[in-house]
């Protein structure tokens, strides 16, 4: 669920707030089907991020004026769980599972390779904004240890050379 | 309508279950199945062979995997260009291709499979065959031959207790639910599996979901509650496809919704993703999740067998307790009662993982040992490598050596040895594994996780972390392992919820067994096995 797709983009031309505003309409539909009520935030913040890629500012304020609940709730639950993103992703994501069977198995130095690689720590985008390295903790995949999820593509039994290759695939510019 | 199912099956002589768990699928399953599909047409064999998508038999590594009945032969690493030529030898000709036959019978051998009694022999998408292969028949049971404390009774009598990790006494629990007052009351289903390391909730959902649904409405019937919500997390997108589409076929067949099968009975199931947080499993936790918040624990009592969600009588129980009751009211709690051990009735699902030779997830009757678990179904440890500890319980469990391996698998022994049993983690590691590190890195997970509500676990599982970063940077001193020991026992003692009462057990059990460890890393400067690199940041 990266919604890269439909990433809507900070510029403010006349067709990316007609863009923005369908998107908005999809949220709000969904917030209608629970009613405004303040137990479907949880829902309405992963729809947002399926939507929107990432959870802005403005959405979380939207949010949180809908269902009528105070911003710093809004906030607090974004800033809560590891499933929120508060910045745009780039177009590629490359999250390495830390899960315990995927350390066993030498997750740790395939996640150093690729820091070393992309030049970033986890958490970070680099800096031509194209690719985001994020950590996961298991993805229930443990018998296939270790885990790296490219995109979204779950690559099983995972080797530090394989993920390499395919990170100097999109360092050279192929998607 | 079960009837009629069974009289379909029938029909054909073989059965080709292909896997297509989240495992299987990375390795190409959805190929597989086509191929297989392609096949059967192709060789005119649609009248004698059904080849159906299913979920995990379990024996993930091997993937992707094909299980062909009857006789339930065990295809592994089966490519979409083989299916052809295994359907012509097996089916036609009627001998096993040896080539690709699963090579470790006794990954079975030691098991048995009550929760998992139709993973991998089923499609998880077709409520039919869960019917046929004798699903709702409990529930229809309860409806018509038994009351609501009939049903308590038996889940009583069969002595089941929590798969959840703590334990508690499943009948007692449904007691309290039962006897509470205020209404409306709500059960929900835990299948937050935060635990890294464990997959047996996910394969189960992805395998059987509607076994998890009849548990539910069972318990519905038998406490007089009308919603329920299913908490699964937001990592698992198979298991929360399946999980929809079985709750939707469920209702059409008016198995859940009003009226239940024309009886009074309403049940209402919705199912709430969770967002990543380890802490969401911990059952007043997860309250506050499905109420829309950060899943904060609160302190206990009031259980939320009396004061829940929304301040009313709710029970809550992991997905693998709900799968047992409807075996337990089919069979009855006596039958239940005798399987596993006296003060332990039943079976567990194992995750087994690390540094194993057949790794996947197994179900056990309670009390074998965890040697039998390690090294007969697990085959023991590959690449000639040495066994040196097993991590029981999931992140907060406990590391225990060879020594250890003779103990039965139960609540109290795990607990008497310093690890817990948990969602049912084993992660087995071998002569490479530094204990040091290992420890950091749960502890490292912990502190992640650690909701921030209490001062204990916010503070005291940073210090600790603290001085391992010492101990592994080579600028640890003799006493910091009694101060690691102290500290860990005070964070046990205080902290509010499970998560931070054992937090510690990683690093506990580590200096309880592995001290000499220790003393290496703080008098030698040295880690013995290398792997740790004193100072470079392994995880």
């Amino acid at each position: 669920m990266t919604g890269n797709e439909k990433t809507v983009e900070s510029t403010h031309t006349g067709s990316d707030i007609l863009i923005r505003e369908k998107l908005v309409a999809k949220l709000e539909k969904l917030m209608e089907e629970h009613d405004y009520d303040r137990s479907a935030l949880l829902e309405v913040l992963q729809k947002a991020q399926e939507i929107f890629g990432y959870l802005d500012r403005k959405i979380l304020i939207l949010i949180a004026e809908r269902l009528h609940v105070a911003p710093s709730q809004v906030y607090g639950a974004a800033t809560f769980y590891n499933f929120f993103r508060l910045r745009k992703p780039g177009e590629h994501i490359i999250t390495p599972c830390m899960g315990t069977a995927c350390y066993v198995k030498g997750a740790g130095e395939i996640l150093v390779a690729i820091e070393r690689e992309l030049g970033v720590e986890r958490g970070k985008s680099t800096p031509d904004g194209r690719v985001t390295l994020f950590i996961t903790r298991c993805i229930g995949a443990c018998a296939m240890a270790p885990n790296v999820i490219v995109d979204d593509e779950v690559i099983g039994k995972a080797t530090k050379e394989g993920v390499l290759e395919r990170i100097k695939k999109f360092a050279g510019g192929e998607n | 309508m079960a009837e009629e199912e069974r009289e379909k099956q029938k029909r054909f002589r073989y059965r080709i279950n292909v896997c297509c768990s989240s495992s299987c699928i990375s390795l190409g399953a959805l190929k597989v199945l086509k191929s297989f599909e392609r096949a059967v047409k192709e060789l005119g064999l649609e009248d004698q062979c059904k080849v159906a998508r299913t979920g995990c038999p379990g024996t993930c590594s091997a993937g992707p995997v094909v299980l062909i009945e009857p006789g339930d032969y065990f295809y592994e690493g089966v490519t979409p260009e083989s299916a052809r030529e295994i359907v012509e030898e097996h089916v036609i000709r009627g001998i096993p291709l040896k080539r690709f036959l699963y090579s470790v019978p006794e990954f079975f051998s030691k098991q048995k499979r009550l929760v998992l009694r139709n993973a991998g022999k089923m499609d998880p998408l077709d409520i039919r065959e869960y019917i046929s292969r004798g699903g709702y028949a409990a529930l229809v049971k309860c409806l018509t031959k038994m009351s609501e404390d009939d049903v308590i009774n038996e889940v009583f009598k069969s002595g089941l207790r929590g798969r959840g990790g703590a334990g508690f006494q499943t009948g007692q629990k449904w007691k309290f639910v039962s006897k509470a007052a205020g209404s409306p009351k709500y059960i929900i289903g835990n299948l937050d599996e935060g635990d890294p390391g464990v997959f047996a909730n996910r394969t189960l959902a992805e395998a059987d979901p509607h076994a998890i649904i009849e548990g539910m409405i069972i318990a519905s019937y038998a406490l007089k509650a009308e919603k329920g919500y299913l908490y699964t997390r937001a990592e698992y997108p198979l298991a929360i496809e399946t999980l929809k589409k079985a709750i939707q076929q469920a209702k059409s067949l008016g198995l859940l919704g009003e009226k239940i099968l024309g009886t009074d009975l309403n049940f209402d199931l919705e199912l709430r993703l969770g967002a990543g947080a380890f802490i969401a499993g911990e059952e007043t936790a997860i309250l506050a999740s499905i109420e829309g918040m950060r899943a904060m624990p609160r302190p206990r009592p009031p259980y939320p067998a009396s004061s829940g969600l929304w301040g009313k009588p709710t029970l809550i129980q992991n997905v693998e307790t709900l799968a047992n009751i409807p075996l337990i009211v089919l069979n009855g709690g006596e039958w239940f009662s005798k399987i596993g051990v006296p003060h332990c009735p039943g079976t567990k699902c194992f995750s087994l993982t690390g540094k194993i030779k057949n790794p996947g997830l197994i179900e056990v009757p309670m009390g074998i040992t965890l040697k039998e678990v390690v090294f007969e179904i697990g085959g023991g440890v590959p690449d000639g490598r040495r066994f040196k500890a097993v991590l029981v319980g999931g992140p907060s469990g406990g590391c225990l050596p060879e020594s250890q391996l003779h103990l039965p698998i139960d609540y109290e022994s795990l607990t008497k040895a310093g690890a817990i049993m948990g969602s049912g983690g084993i992660v087995v590691l071998d002569d490479e594994s530094c204990m040091v590190d290992t420890a950091k890195f749960f502890i490292d997970f912990c502190v992640d996780e650690s909701c921030g509500k209490c001062t204990p676990c916010r503070v005291g599982l940073v210090k600790v972390r603290k001085i391992l970063e010492r101990i592994g940077h080579a600028k640890g001193v003799e006493k910091d392992i009694d101060l690691l020991a102290k500290v860990g026992e005070y964070i046990k003692e205080a902290s509010l919820c499970g998560l931070g009462q054992t937090a510690p057990n990683p690093v506990l059990t580590t200096i309880r067994y592995f001290k000499e460890e220790y003393m290496a890393h703080i008098l030698d400067k040295k880690c013995p096995t290398g792997r740790c690199d004193m100072g470079a940041e392994g995880s």
